[in-house]
């Protein structure tokens, strides 16, 4: 099996949840009267769902660019906590290593850490691959949102499960490696506070709690011995 | 300013807000990535990480309204066994989600 084919048969689960949802913000786009081509552009450029969904809210209320900016930039600010755990698996260089991280959405991102290319073929590549092929299927659906979504008939209610099920699945897929209850015990803390005190920042409250309570872990084994 | 560019603008300020935030970590540790407790972090945090993406992706869920999350609690059952018992994640991944379009489209469980 190629790369590329490997790729595709991990990322097969993110199109069925990323065209739909490319889809959802194409619709949503479209309603602000651009012309459909936009919202595949902003797949392109921006590539990052809930921002893209924010955007629209922005671009209704002429919001000002430091406004958007601003509001972008806290919005996404937890990726910043995803490159971290990335340091020692990207070692591809210049372009290829600069595109990796544009690419680095939530679910690039589980792929990555919880999949593996065949035996014998090069990680970076793999990477590489699933990286653009995520981006694709986002941008194909951005597209065929704005283009044909009033007219779309069929009942795609609950597809977008697909990706509570594939991070289910790739937290067994952590599990079955790693064999060790804390770091899963300590994130549902986390996930359970943060839903309950911060639901609007929840992901970048629980990260940066989770990742506190790992490094503390540390230290107290290295006070212990 | 014309409408488009101001949209032209604005999707410029969104993507380098966005990619400055997943640039950080790696201009910032450039030369620390064999670091002991970056090498740690990069083995501990994706499985916490992939836990705190299941419970972001339910956030929506209201528990205290009917149907109470049965439809979300017995698809994941449903993928977690199956991928338990077969190991193929598309099988368990597809298998649940069918399931949950069904349940929630024909209202089995209210």
């Amino acid at each position: 099996m190629s790369t590329l084919a490997a790729a595709f048969r991990a990322s097969v689960p993110v199109m069925f949840g990323y065209i739909p949802l490319g889809m959802a913000f194409g619709i949503l786009f479209q309603d602000l009267g651009y012309a459909w081509y936009f919202a595949p552009l902003m797949g392109l450029t921006v590539y990052a769902g809930a921002a893209q969904f924010m955007a629209v809210g922005l671009l209704a209320a002429q919001a000002s660019l430091v406004e958007v900016a601003i509001s972008t930039f806290i919005l996404n600010s937890r990726h910043m906590f995803f490159g971290v755990s990335l340091l020692a698996r990207y070692r591809a260089r210049g372009l290829r290593k600069l595109y990796l991280i544009f690419g680095l959405t939530d679910e690039t991102y589980s792929l990555i850490t919880s999949t593996h290319p065949p035996d014998g073929h090069d990680e970076q590549n793999y990477y590489l691959a699933l990286t653009a092929l995520n981006q694709g299927y986002w941008v194909a659906g951005c597209a065929l949102g704005a283009l044909f979504g009033a007219g779309v008939e069929f009942d795609t209610r609950g597809m977008d499960f697909v990706l509570t099920a594939l991070f289910m699945v790739l937290m067994l897929e952590q599990w079955k490696k790693l064999r060790e209850p804390y770091p899963f015990a300590v994130a549902l803390l986390c996930g359970l506070t943060a839903l309950w005190l911060f639901r609007e920042q929840m992901l970048l409250v629980s990260i940066g709690l989770s990742i506190a309570l790992l490094l503390l872990r540390t230290r107290t084994r290295q006070v212990a011995s | 300013m014309s409408a488009t560019g101001y949209l032209l603008l604005v999707c410029l300020v969104m993507t380098v807000a966005t990619f400055i935030t997943r640039l950080i970590p790696f201009v910032a540790f450039r030369e620390k990535g064999d670091h002991p407790l970056l090498l740690y972090l990069g083995r501990y945090m994706p499985p916490a990480i992939m836990t705190l993406l299941v419970l972001y992706s339910l956030k929506s869920l209201d528990l205290t309204q009917a149907p109470y999350g049965v439809n979300e609690l017995l698809a994941l059952l449903l993928t977690t066994a199956l991928h338990l018992w077969r190991g193929n994640a598309l099988l368990s991944i597809f298998s649940g989600t069918l399931f949950y379009m069904g349940a929630i489209q024909s209202g089995w469980f209210g």
